[in-house]
Formats: structure tokens, sequence, C-alpha cells
């Protein structure tokens, strides 16, 4: 047993907190989400030169072989400057996606991309019908000749609108909302029939609706064996799971450093109100909802391989549900404690809020995994 | 004691329900329907087709000038208001302003300003937050020095709702700091179109624009448009607040909420069934409504309490915790029920500027921009803290 | 970081679990299961057989007597015995006395009592509440006035866990009331069969006989049971408070109380279908699992903490305060879970068993709802929640 960073994991955190505090200033994120793009594409870059966007991946396909806790220390330290670049879109979904379900071939060839930061990719599960539901797929592929041909819509796909190629889920069989018959495959995002709606969403990032209209891919756009591609999704989302977490434990934490920075010096009858009991005790409760938080980031970040699908689930679906009660405490009280000036689009605290408030409408809300988990314990 | 309403009243509501469903304008029923922020001139559009009718203030004598409804007519007016579409405003002029004028006003500012406030012609917003001026309002420094039969007004209020709808604004201001805090306290009229009046909007995280900032810079007041006498403004704020009635408007705004949430859950699917058949939420569902009867029966207590001019004092502070915490608590339903439709936000639609498609059903897209707008009912217009320290202080002597 | 133990610490577990099923007294054992009050042999019996096995002072090193376990093994023996359903032992002694004594003790107090803590032979409590000194300790006014070589105590002290069993009471008295109120507290160790001392149980609305009332009259207690100087009382409590036991054996209980909790929930019915397949039951437990599973998550990284000599302050506390609700929650669910069978009362039966009687309902469901009041009690003592909170607050948060 050992909750300690290891020496190496202790510099690559040093080194994203570093980037995070010279790049991602409140001021300087909020033109960055404004810009149409919503990210910079120096910074991409550099995170790839950094080894970051290799750094989940084997190294006999390019990578750098570092473990979800890896990933758990890069995206904590996003989370605390809310880092808008599309690292879970195109490292842990895409990419997760490629690990858990891509043929070797299909590894070797697009991971090296990925890792020198050349190619994004987009990860498509939910539609419009699905909520939180990865097997309720309507997104047909149909088989013609050795090829296949796409058609449907794919819901809210982070980093849609610059990713180079998608990975949607399609049925290749099976009834609704069966798991069976569920295949993963790869899309150009210039290939003939796609459509791409792209906006922003609520707490600054990018996403899109996919729409393919009668697509054509060949077999080698088939990633693992057809029909059983579910598996390969679940874990995937699973791990986005493990990530978001971590982000969220940053989010959380820069929010009460703010928060408990805003009570100590905000003065009203004549004190700091933070001298006030029934406040101590709100941000004591807040500090609380971050501490059990983040235990359950670094329980995911050390369970999420686990080769037992179930214990998998257990550990993202518990860690989900945390993160659910923990975020939309620390969220809503923040602008509690900071009263009106928490509710400006101009302050900081509120677009802490709102990415908390949205991490918890990806991937299952507190709910959906609080069932999840009774149904697999 | 019985909570029932008379044949009367009941076709009463239906009189009300039918005016509102044949005046209320498609343009701004279809907004509100949307969440669509309203321009200044809608807002206004549909103030004064009320006033017109006589019904922007429900809640006057008419001795006053209002309609003299009774107290099943005030609950029942509002309701049918709200159940049929109109937006959610506040009514500074009738709610506030003139209750104030009509206990403290000389005859001729009411001669000057009532019958304008009855038919909404002048819309009036309230100056009371400053930045360093909060919770604790005695804190407030905006200050009027005397200047011959004239005040000059130099400083700045926040947090002013709707003021860029305004006309006039009603501000506390500072006239003396020699006294206690709250004694040096003055309350003003204050054209919004005298030279020297800069507003200033403030967007929200949800990417509206409810709230502004006002500065004065040597704005120039007449003396007959100070209300009371010198720091007399302590004691008519405090009169306001025992006069506080309008978040029983929320109770209405709640219901016609619930109805909305109700749709969506019988739209919204998940693993193929509607989410009004999902144990889990309909579990919600029924915690939220069963709050709602709560605050609704508390309403009409408080309401009869008033109309029989007994003081509503503590009990308004019940009223406002429990009412703003089921609002939040719907919008954050209506949110929950928009699953990955919760996230897509694009400002232009909120506004009612963009010319692009809404992303998902179009009543998902302003669930999140209410859900998170919904976050400042607590803050608003007195804290949640500052209602349990009144509460505190008042109803159990602590 | 790494959730695994190592080979030796899982040798090290199933040691203790063959130890623990070898040699927990079966009629222990049952009356653990069943909820039924411990008595005092019940206590000195369980106590003593780890003793002999070297296992009651855990927390102790070897050089003074202990086992000299490392952080894991002491979680892991908690958590085994927890799981085993042995009784939890009275901590005073090992927990408490013995540590302050290794601190502060004189040679001869060390020689006089020692022995008997690790041995198990000599049981503890302390005097720290007074009727009108509860959150606020400093408050305390049992008196002690020195009369040559001997102090003459005075007063009562309150909410006394377990002084009923005791040989000893370890208690802060007032030597002082001139100065500051905290400078005036004094340690003092009272033999409970001295003269003038009486003890009055305090029954708690569950009917259990855990608490007690003592009252001291002109109680002689030799200068050579004071604890350091007069008017250190203050500073050894805090000691005390900064040498949190590890909450491994609370995680461990509220797994044991979460899993007769499915037990039950799989034998009650509703609607002709099991408790445990109903929907909404389903989600209320899983909401409690979860909340347990974060609870150990943040007990073991405090546990990683104090094995890297980091310190545990407002760390414990946050364990502490989810631990008093957890067991709250998982009692209320299991009250709960009986329906109108929650109802029957009969304290005889909670203390002792039904012995030939035939229980009232199933035989788990009598002690659902006495468990349920005697939970509501775990915010409150220790330092209650509200307590804990400022402590948070001040050290922590800087407020």
């Amino acid at each position: 047993m050992d909750f300690e960073l290891s020496e190496d994991q202790v510099l690559l955190q040093e080194s994203v907190t570093r980037f995070v505090a010279d790049n991602y200033s409140f001021e300087q994120r909020r033109k960055l989400v404004d810009t149409d793009q919503g990210y910079s594409d120096k910074q991409w870059s550099q995170f790839a030169e950094l080894g970051w966007l290799g750094m989940p991946f084997a190294e006999d396909v390019g990578g750098y072989g570092g473990t979800p806790v890896e990933t758990m220390v890069v995206l904590e330290e996003f989370g605390k400057g809310l880092v808008a670049e599309p690292y879970i879109s195109t490292i842990v979904l895409g990419g997760g996606a490629l690990v858990h379900g891509g043929t070797a071939a299909q590894q070797q060839e697009l991971i090296p991309q990925v890792a020198e930061g050349n190619l994004k990719l987009a990860l498509g599960f939910a539609e419009r019908q699905s909520r939180y539901n990865l097997a309720d797929v309507q997104t047909k592929a149909e088989k013609s000749g050795v090829d296949y041909v796409l058609s449907g819509m794919k819901s809210v796909v982070f980093g849609a609108p610059t990713a180079n190629k998608f990975i949607v889920s399609a049925r290749t069989g099976g009834a609704a909302r069966d798991e069976g018959g569920i295949s993963l495959f790869l899309v150009d995002a210039d290939a003939s029939g796609v459509s791409v709606r792209g906006y922003p969403t609520v707490d600054g990032m990018r996403a899109g609706e996919v729409t393919l209209d009668g697509v054509k891919v060949g077999a080698d756009a088939l990633m693992g064996a057809e029909g059983e591609g579910f598996g390969a999704l679940e874990t995937t989302i699973d791990y986005a799971i493990a990530a978001t977490a971590a982000e969220a434990v940053g989010a959380m934490s820069a929010l009460n450093d703010m928060t408990l920075e805003y009570i100590k010096t905000r003065e009203q009858f004549g004190q700091p109100i933070g001298k006030f009991q029934v406040l101590q005790h709100r941000m004591v409760d807040m500090f609380i909802a971050h501490e059990e938080a983040k235990s359950m980031a670094m329980m995911a970040a050390m369970r999420i391989d686990d080769e037992d699908p179930n214990e998998r689930r257990k550990a993202a679906s518990a860690t989900k549900v945390q993160i659910a009660k923990s975020a939309r405490f620390v969220g809503q009280q923040a602008i509690q404690l900071h009263g009106g000036i928490g509710m400006t689009d101009e302050y900081a605290a509120g677009h802490y809020f709102k990415r908390l408030t949205m991490i918890d409408r990806s991937y299952g809300d507190g709910d959906y995994h609080l069932a999840r988990f009774g149904a697999v314990s | 004691m019985h909570m029932n309403f008379s044949a009367d009243e009941l076709a009463f509501e239906q009189k009300v329900a039918a005016f509102v469903s044949e005046n209320l304008p498609a343009d701004i029923k279809d907004k509100v329907d949307r969440g669509i922020e309203l321009t200044r001139e809608e807002v206004r559009r549909w103030m004064e087709i009320l006033g017109q009718k006589g019904w922007a203030a429900t809640n006057w004598d008419k001795k006053d000038g209002g309609p003299g409804f009774t107290i099943a007519e005030k609950f029942l007016a509002e309701d049918a208001i709200f159940m049929n579409g109109a937006p959610k405003m506040v009514h500074f002029g009738t709610r506030m302003v003139g209750p104030v004028l009509l206990a403290f006003g000389t005859d001729a500012q009411k001669a000057k300003y009532v019958p304008k406030i009855l038919t909404s012609e002048e819309v009036w917003c309230q100056g009371y937050s400053e930045p360093q001026a909060g919770s604790d309002l005695a804190q407030l420094q905006c200050s009027a020095e005397l200047d011959g039969d004239e005040y000059v007004v130099n400083g700045t209020k926040i947090w002013t709702t709707s003021a860029h709808c305004a006309d006039r604004m009603f501000a506390l201001v500072r006239t003396s700091k020699e006294a206690r805090k709250q004694e040096g306290i003055t309350c003003l009229l204050i054209d919004l179109k005298a030279p020297g009046v800069e507003i200033r909007p403030i967007i929200t995280l949800d990417g509206k624009h409810v709230f502004n900032q006002e500065f004065f810079d040597n704005v120039r007041v007449p003396v007959s448009d100070r209300i009371g006498e010198e720091g007399d403004g302590w004691k008519i704020a405090k009169f306001l607040l025992g006069h506080e009635r309008s978040n029983a408007t929320y109770v209405s705004m709640n219901k016609r909420n619930l109805r909305k949430l109700k749709e969506i859950m019988a739209d919204q699917r998940a693993d193929g069934e509607r989410l009004a058949d999902d144990p889990g939420f309909v579990r919600k569902l029924a915690d939220l409504e069963q709050d709602m009867l709560a605050t609704t029966t508390m309403a009409m207590r408080q309401l009869a309490a008033a109309s029989a001019d007994k003081p509503v004092g503590a009990e308004a502070s019940i009223m406002k915790l429990r009412v703003m915490d089921a609002y939040k608590q719907c919008h954050e339903l209506m949110m929950e029920a928009g699953a990955y439709y919760a996230q897509p936000f694009e400002r232009g639609h909120i506004r009612g500027e963009a010319n692009t498609e809404w992303v998902g059903p179009d009543y998902l897209y302003r669930m999140s921009p209410d859900y998170f707008e919904s976050r400042a009912m607590s803050i608003a217009g007195g804290s949640h803290e500052i209602q349990k320290d009144i509460l505190a202080k008042r109803a159990l002597g602590l | 970081m790494d959730m695994t133990f190592t080979p030796a610490e899982q040798a090290f577990r199933r040691e203790v679990q063959a130890f623990v099923a070898e040699n927990l007294p079966a009629p222990i054992a049952r009356k653990v299961a069943d909820g039924v009050e411990m008595t005092r042999d019940d206590m000195s019996t369980w106590m003593q057989i780890l003793a002999k096995q070297g296992w009651l002072a855990t927390n102790w090193e070897q050089k003074d007597g202990g086992p000299g376990w490392s952080t894991a093994q002491k979680h892991i023996f908690e958590e085994e015995c927890a799981a085993a359903g042995a009784p939890d032992i009275i901590p005073f002694g090992t927990r408490m006395v013995g540590p302050v004594l290794l601190a502060f003790g004189t040679p001869e107090q060390k020689a006089k009592y020692l022995p008997g803590i690790v041995s198990g032979e000599m049981l503890w409590c302390q005097g720290y509440s007074e009727p009108g000194a509860g959150s606020d300790l400093a408050q305390l006014q049992l008196s002690a006035k020195l009369d040559g070589d001997e102090y003459v105590v005075n007063g009562t002290k309150i909410w006394t866990t377990q002084a009923h069993m005791a040989d000893m009471i370890f208690v802060l008295a007032r030597t002082d009331n001139s100065g500051r109120k905290q400078d005036g507290v004094t340690c003092l160790l009272i033999d409970m069969k001295a003269p003038g001392v009486t003890v009055r149980p305090i029954i708690t609305i569950d009917g259990r006989h855990r608490f007690n009332q003592e009252f001291f009259d002109d109680v002689r207690v030799p200068v050579a049971d004071r604890v350091g100087e007069a008017g250190d009382g203050w500073r050894i409590a805090k000691y005390l408070l900064g040498h949190e036991r590890s909450n491994a054996a609370g995680v461990a209980g509220a797994v044991r109380m979460l899993k007769k909790l499915r037990a039950i929930a799989k034998a009650e019915r509703a609607e002709g279908e099991t408790l445990m397949q109903d929907q909404d039951f389903r989600r209320t437990l899983a909401d409690v699992e979860t909340r347990l599973e974060v609870l150990r998550m943040t007990a073991m990284r405090n546990l990683a903490r104090a094995s890297a000599d980091k310190p545990v302050g407002a760390e414990a506390s946050v364990v502490k305060l989810g631990m008093a609700e957890i067991r709250k929650d998982i009692s209320e669910l299991s009250m709960q879970a009986g329906a109108y069978y929650a109802n029957p009362f009969d304290p005889k039966a909670i203390r002792e068993g039904w012995g030939n009687q035939q229980p009232i309902g199933a035989d788990y469901i009598f002690k659902l709802a006495p468990d349920y009041f005697e939970m509501r009690a775990r915010s409150i003592a220790g330092g209650s929640n509200e307590i804990q909170k400022n402590i948070i607050a001040k050290r922590t948060l800087g407020l």
C-alpha cells in the first residue's frame, strides 16, 4: 500500500503545474475559450513536446507507458486551471478506444500520430435517445461488399469540431439496447457523408452533433471483431470517468482555495465573513467534500485497470457518484459564499462551477452510477 | 378554516386566464417558453398591457387605484397570469415603490408617480447593494450632498435587477456619516436619464443580462424627490422588508416550472422508457411536488395574514428560503433530465440573437443556463444565511 | 501509488484471521453478532486473550512492550478483528493513558501502571466531561485541593464510557481557579475503589448501559498519581487529541453493519418481494456503500500519511465525521427495514439476549431501533460534529 507519487510522477506534476500557472490564469483562459476554436494549437504542440499526448500509451506503439495514475496527475492539474485543450476527447476517449478496442495495425498507425500532436480524435457514443446508456445505439453500419455504410447521428461528441478522425459506435447486429451487435468504426472527419454541427458547451469547451449520412468505410475501419465493440467502449468510458474525476478534484481544489481566500478577506458587519461560524462549517464541509472526492479519484486511478470488469465498473461508478455529490456541493456553496460576485461571468468561481456541473452531465450522472454500482456490487 | 375557492373565485381565475391568453403577445410568450432573454421593449410592452387592464398592481386597494382584489383573488390572479405564460418580472413599481409612496410620500409625489406606476408607463428599479455593502447593507456609501434644493449624488449601486429596462430608481443613499450608520441613510427617487448616470450590464454565468451596476457622477436630484425626511431611509427599507410579498410570485413560477418539468419527463426517454416512468426520477419529482405544496399553503397563509393587516415578518424569511430552494431544485431536475443535451451552449440563443438551429430539443437548450441563474436565488434579495439570521433573531429571540 | 498489501502483510492478515477464529470465545462472538451488551467479564476475557498474544497494546512500540507493528499491520489487525465479530476493546488503557504515561509519566508511574495496561488486567476509563463542561471542556470544575501529599477531590464527571467496568479513571481536575481557565487543569489517576467514589449508571434511550456519572466526595489521591505538573492537564489533553487512533475499526465495524443490513434486506419482504429487490431500497443501499468506500479510501490515505510520519490532523476528523454519519444511516436503514417490528422494545433482551424467551418478530429486528438511537449519539460523543468542524476550520483552513 502506497499513496505517494513516484519521483517521476512528482516531476510530471510539477511540469503540468508550471504549465497551468504560466498559461491558464483566469483572464488567459477566458480569452482562449472565447476564440472560435476555443483552445490553442500552440499549447497542443507543447503538450506533444512535453510527452503528455503519448503518456498513457504503451511504448511499443509510440507512447510512454504511463498508467492511469499519470493521467490522474495531469488531469488534476488541468482541472485547477480548467484547461480547454481537447485532451480528454483525443487522448482519454479517442486514444482509450484505440487502446481497448483497436487492432494492432490501427494502434501502430494512429497512436504515434496522436502522440506527436498531428491527429485529433473524438469518440461518438451518445445518441439523441441514449442518455447515458452506451448500449442504446441506433446508428447503423450495414455491410456492403467488403465495406460498411454508416448512417445515424452521434450526439454531443466532445472535441468534434476540430477532430481529424471520429470513432463511433454503430449497430452491426442485435436489437435496440443489446450490448452485442455494437461495433466501433474509425471515420475520417472529411469523409463523404460526415457532417459536424459544432458548438460551445456550457463550460466553455467544444462539442458537436456528428451526422453520418451513408458514410462508406472499408473493413480496415472496423475496430476489433464485428459486433463486439461494447466491452471496449464501456472500458474506455470507465477510464474517462477516472480521468474526469481527477479533473473535477483539481477544479474543486482551486474553487475551494479561492472561496477560502474570499471569505478571509471579504468584510461585512465589521469583520471578515469567514469569522462567522455558519460559514466556517460550510467551508469545512466543502473541504471534506474535496478530500472525499480526492480519495475516490486516487482509488479510481489505482483500480480502473483491474482485470476483473466488475471491479473496474464498481470503481468507476463509486467514484462517479462521489464526484457528483462533491462537485455539486462544492460548486453550489462556492457561489453561495461568494455572493453576487460569484454569479458573474467576469469572475472565475462561476466557470469552475459550470465545468463541475457539466462533468456530472457526462458519462452518466450520480443517479445513473448509483444504480450501476448497486447492480454490480 | 378552509382552503377552497368558491365558484365565483374560480370563475375569476378563468377570467384572468382568458385575458392573458388573449393579450399576451405571441412573440413574448414564445420567448418566455424558450427561456430567451426579453428586450427592454418587450418587458415594457407586457407591463403596459397589464397596467392598462388595471392588473399591474394586483396587491393594491381600490382607494389607491388598484383593483381591490380579495385575498383569494390576489392569489388566483398572480397564479393565472404566470400559468398562462407571462414573463417573470419584478414589479418594483407596484410592489415596492408604490407602497412606500402611499405610506411615506407627499401628495405631490403621489400625484406625480403613482398613476404612471399603475399603468406601467414608468418602470422602476431599486438600488440597494453596493460593492462593499451586500448582506451588510448599512455599509452603503453612495453619497448625496445637499446643494440648494438639489442633492448631488456620487457613487455606485450594484446587482440592480433590470435597471436597463427602467426609467427610475428608488435608491438608498448616504446623506450623513456622522451618526450611527443606519441613521445617515436617505431614500431618493432618481431619474435614470439624468446627466451623470451610467448603467453598465453585468453578465451572469448563465450568459444573461439581468443585473447591472450604475455609476452616479454628480447626478442632481431635486429635494422634492426625497421620500420622508433625511435619515428615514433605513426605516423605510425595513417597512419594505415587512411588506415583502414578491416571493409569493415564485410559488406560481414554481408551479409553472413544475409543469414544464413534467412535460420534459413525458418526452425524454431513458432505455426506451419515459423519464416519467423512471421510479428514481419520479421519486425526486414527488419530493419536489410535496415541497411545493407546502410552500403554496404557506404562501396562502401569509397572504391571508397580510390582508388581515397582521405583520408578515419572520415568516417572509421562511417563505424566501423554501420557495427559492424549490425553485433551484426544479431547475436542477430539468437540467438533469437533459443528460448530454444540457451541455450545448451558444450565448446568442439565450439572448435571442442567433440564427442557427437549436441543438437537441429546444426545451432542453435553456435548462443549464436556467439552472445557473437559479443559483442566485439563495443570494439575491437577502441571502439564505441572512434570512436564517433574521429568523434566529426575530422568530426565536436568539 | 499502489493500493495492494505486500505478501508479508497478506500473510499477517491470515495470521490474525486464524488467531481470532481460534481464540475468540463463541459466546462473546454470539453476543457481538446479536448486539447484546458485553459484561466486564466478557471484555476482560477477550482483552486478556489478546494480551497473552502480545496484541493488546497494538499501537505501542516494541521497546515499550508493544508488538511494534507498522501502520499497515495495525490497520489490518483492526479490520480483521472487526470483520470476525470481535468486540471493540476498551481503549482507554492502551490508547490513551498508556501513551500519556509513556510521554509524561515518572519512572514510578510507568512501573506501577504500564504492566497492568499491557496485560489487560487493569481496565481504565477517562473522565473529561462534566454537567457544565461539554463541548466547552475548559469550564470543568472537578476540584482537587492539595492537602499534604494528597489531593482531595470533589465534584462529578459525566458521560464516562464504561466507568462501571473500570478499575482506574484518568481525570482532568481543576487545581487552580485564578488564571486562565485552561492553565488550572491537572491530570490525576484515581482508583475507582477509593472511598468517596460512586458510579451512577446512565441508561441511554436505546436501553443500554454504556455511560456513567461519577461522584467524588473527598476522594484522596496521592500526589504521586498526578501526571505531569499541576496545570499541565490541558497540554496533555491536547496531546491525546493529536494521538488519534486509526479509523480502521470504525470502517470495518460499518462494513459489518452493512453486511447485516444486506442480510436483513434479503429476508424482509414488501409487496411479495424482498426489500433487496426493491429499486428504491437498493439505490439507498448503494448510496451508503459508495460512501463507505469513500471513507475507507480516505482512512487508507490517512494511514499512508501516518506511516510516512506526516501529520494526520484534520484528515482524521474527516473520517470521524463521515463514520458517525454513515453508522447512523446504516442503523436507520436497518430500522426502516423492520417496519412495524421496529416498535417492540425489551430492554432486558437488549442487554442480555432473549435467553429462553421467544423473540418478538424475527430475532434480528428487536435491536434495530435501539441501535439507531445509540448511533444518534455518535455525532455527539468524543467531540461533537460541530466541534470537529471547528477544529478543521481553525487548524486546516486557518479561519
